[in-house]
């Protein structure tokens, strides 16, 4: 039956208005694939050019240990729009998670410090981190039972748990404060980096050396920072299960198509389920990191579009909201290439208004790629 | 001998509607059954008690002799019957392997806990019967969205065969097709009876049943209207049947 097949090249002429010629060539076809990719890296030189501060490994570490909660968000949300959904509860499900952590260790730290059967300050993180885990698990139970058993749309589902998420959260740290009062030894973990390189006396592991204070910690060469080994473990995970697991294989299938799925004995409702509950825990694990590496819980604000950034992300990484199609590793450029416009930007001094139109127009190229190359990624 | 499928005095009724009538067939190793009716006549309901979809009123199903009971497509399928449907049920976005072991990937352990989907051994696997069925797809890593509509045809029967099909019921396999894709599928079909398959078909194209059945049943209002070996039959005699002898009487007079 091969005479009748219709070939790549044959689907790109349809498919791509003006495409021409070059997109039919090996060269064509990467670029567009790689679109994002390519253009990270004409931002990279552009800023690098544009400015001094730029390309500095001190900036290029800020720009990932400020990115956690955003790698963390893209790659949940990734998991949800592959099986063709939408989940807007991720932003506040990461700031119910921060709060709730911070409340948790406020209270027993403030109850048991100093005084007589103190609980060590080890045991105080653990509760609160269990807690705001635990929670954190609660939204996307409610957003996959409801999608699957009430058949309420993901995106109405997901609004109803992005408001309720945002109340309790809110309700959680009185209003608009930030909850203080967690122990300090959380930022140790959330800010420290791997390897700490004095060069004329010392190299050391995970702390700064002792005599380095805070005001002279910018003689310290600091590489890794740990959020990245967080970053790194849950993209290579995810990625892992994505691309290498039948739980992924049966993401892509009820993305591709929901009937085909059902048909060939996937159990799709249990799926989608763990779907938003493994979207929304990975989204209370950025929400804690966020409390680590800022040691106040932090409410998300409104207007914060969190997980509005999150699906820009997963866009411009190749995802398709109409399900079947993306990959962890795209997802990752599309954060990176946020975040470097953001900081690129900010550093060149250029007015944050531009970021918003910098987005808008990414995203608009990514679902023109998206529509024009529907067999790319 | 007993039938290799047989289903004996099947009776379904959709509250005042009976859809299906007393109706019994039968299907033999290697024979192809052409299912044919005008719209309503009852095939499809028919085929949805043969592969799980509704439950029959009344009636019972034999598998080799043996009564059997099929309360749900997993049911049918695990008795060996198969139900390729119109829209095929191939997820677009993956490719060829992945389709035909949809739901029943092979995994292998990595590390010596971590189960991974073992795609090399599913992609060999879906070469050998896709060979056997003599099915030419250049590449099986194209995704099916990629594939013409007879390839998809023709991924949507290899999965149903690799699973050890014994029965196959295509619901109008050819409608959504070309004339030379027509042509190929109904070529497999014709090559799926040599192995030994027995199989059953819905079809309006007469040139599809003429060309390929052994035997014709035709449906009308629920009933069984009369069954022919094709042999001994003609396109007029099936279609008075389908339509109705009184009709075609009084056109005749």
């Amino acid at each position: 039956m091969a005479a009748e097949s219709t070939s790549n090249g044959e689907r790109l002429k349809q498919g791509a208005p003006g495409g021409g010629g070059f997109f039919q060539t090996a060269i064509g076809r990467f670029s567009a694939r790689n679109w994002a990719l390519i253009f990270l890296f004409i931002m990279i030189v552009i800023f690098s050019l544009g400015s001094s501060g730029f390309f500095d490994i001190v900036n290029f570490q800020n720009i990932i240990h400020l990115s956690t909660g955003a790698f963390l968000l893209a790659a949940a949300e990734l998991l949800v729009v592959i099986t063709g959904g939408i989940d807007l509860s991720i932003g506040y499900v990461y700031g119910l998670s921060s709060v709730l952590g911070a409340k948790v260790m406020q209270i027993l730290y403030a109850g048991g410090a100093g005084g007589a059967g103190s609980m060590p300050v080890w045991q105080v993180i653990a509760l609160g981190c269990l807690a705001a885990l635990s929670v954190s698990i609660l939204p996307g139970l409610a957003n996959g039972v409801l999608v699957t058993r009430f058949r309420v749309p993901p995106f109405i589902a997901t609004m109803g748990m992005w408001g309720i998420c945002n109340g309790i959260t809110l309700f959680l740290a009185d209003g608009f404060m930030p909850v203080m009062g967690a122990p300090s030894e959380i930022n140790a973990i959330g800010n420290s980096y791997f390897l700490y390189i004095d060069p004329s006396k010392s190299i050391s592991f995970f702390a700064k050396p002792s005599y380095i204070t805070q005001a002279n910690i910018r003689s310290v060469l600091r590489l890794v920072p740990n959020s990245l080994f967080l970053s790194l473990a849950v993209l290579l995970v995810l990625g892992f299960v994505l691309g290498r697991t039948r739980f992924g294989k049966h993401t892509y299938a009820i993305g591709g198509s929901m009937d085909a799925a059902i048909r060939s004995g996937i159990n799709v409702n249990r799926h989608l389920v763990m779907i938003y509950v493994i979207a929304s825990f990975v989204s209370g694990v950025a929400g804690l990191f966020n409390l680590f590496q800022t040691g106040i819980g932090n409410y998300t604000p409104s207007g914060a579009n969190y997980e509005l950034m999150a699906v820009a992300a997963v866009v411009i990484g190749g995802a398709s909201l109409t399900g079947g199609k993306g990959r962890i590793l795209g997802t990752a450029v599309g954060v990176l290439v946020l975040a470097v416009l953001e900081n690129g930007l900010q550093i060149i001094g250029v007015s944050a208004f531009y970021r918003y139109i910098g987005v808008g127009v990414l995203l608009t190229i990514a679902v023109i790629i998206d529509r024009a190359f529907p067999d790319l990624f | 001998m007993a039938h290799l499928l047989e289903a004996k005095n099947i009776t379904k009724r959709f509250g005042g509607l009976t859809a299906v009538d007393n109706v019994s067939f039968h299907v033999d190793e290697g024979e192809v059954v052409a299912l044919v009716g005008d719209n309503g006549a009852g095939k499809s309901t028919l085929i949805k008690i043969i592969s799980g979809v509704h439950k029959p009123d009344e009636g019972e199903i034999f598998l080799n002799g043996q009564e059997i009971h099929i309360d749900s497509p997993i049911d049918a399928i695990s008795h060996g019957i198969e139900t390729i449907y119109q829209d095929l049920a191939l997820a677009e976005n993956m490719d060829v392997p992945s389709n035909i072991f949809l739901g029943r990937e092979r995994t292998k352990k990595i590390l010596g806990f971590v189960n991974v989907v073992d795609y090399e051994h599913m992609s060999s696997e879906s070469r050998k019967v896709l060979d056997r069925l003599d099915i030419r797809i250049p590449s099986l890593k194209s995704n099916i969205r990629n594939l013409s509509g007879g390839q998809r045809q023709a991924v949507a029967i290899s999965r149903s065969i690799y699973w050890n099909a014994k029965v196959l019921i295509m619901d109008e396999p050819t409608a959504a097709l070309g004339i030379s894709e027509q042509k190929k599928v109904l070529e497999l079909v014709s090559s799926l009876r040599k192995q030994g398959i027995a199989i059953i078909i819905i079809s309006h194209q007469m040139y599809d049943v003429f060309s390929v059945a052994d035997r014709i049943i035709v449906m009308r209002r629920g009933i069984k209207a009369g069954e022919r070996l094709v042999k001994d039959t003609s396109t007029e005699e099936i279609v008075s049947l389908i339509v109705g002898a009184e009709s075609v009487e009084k056109r005749s007079q």
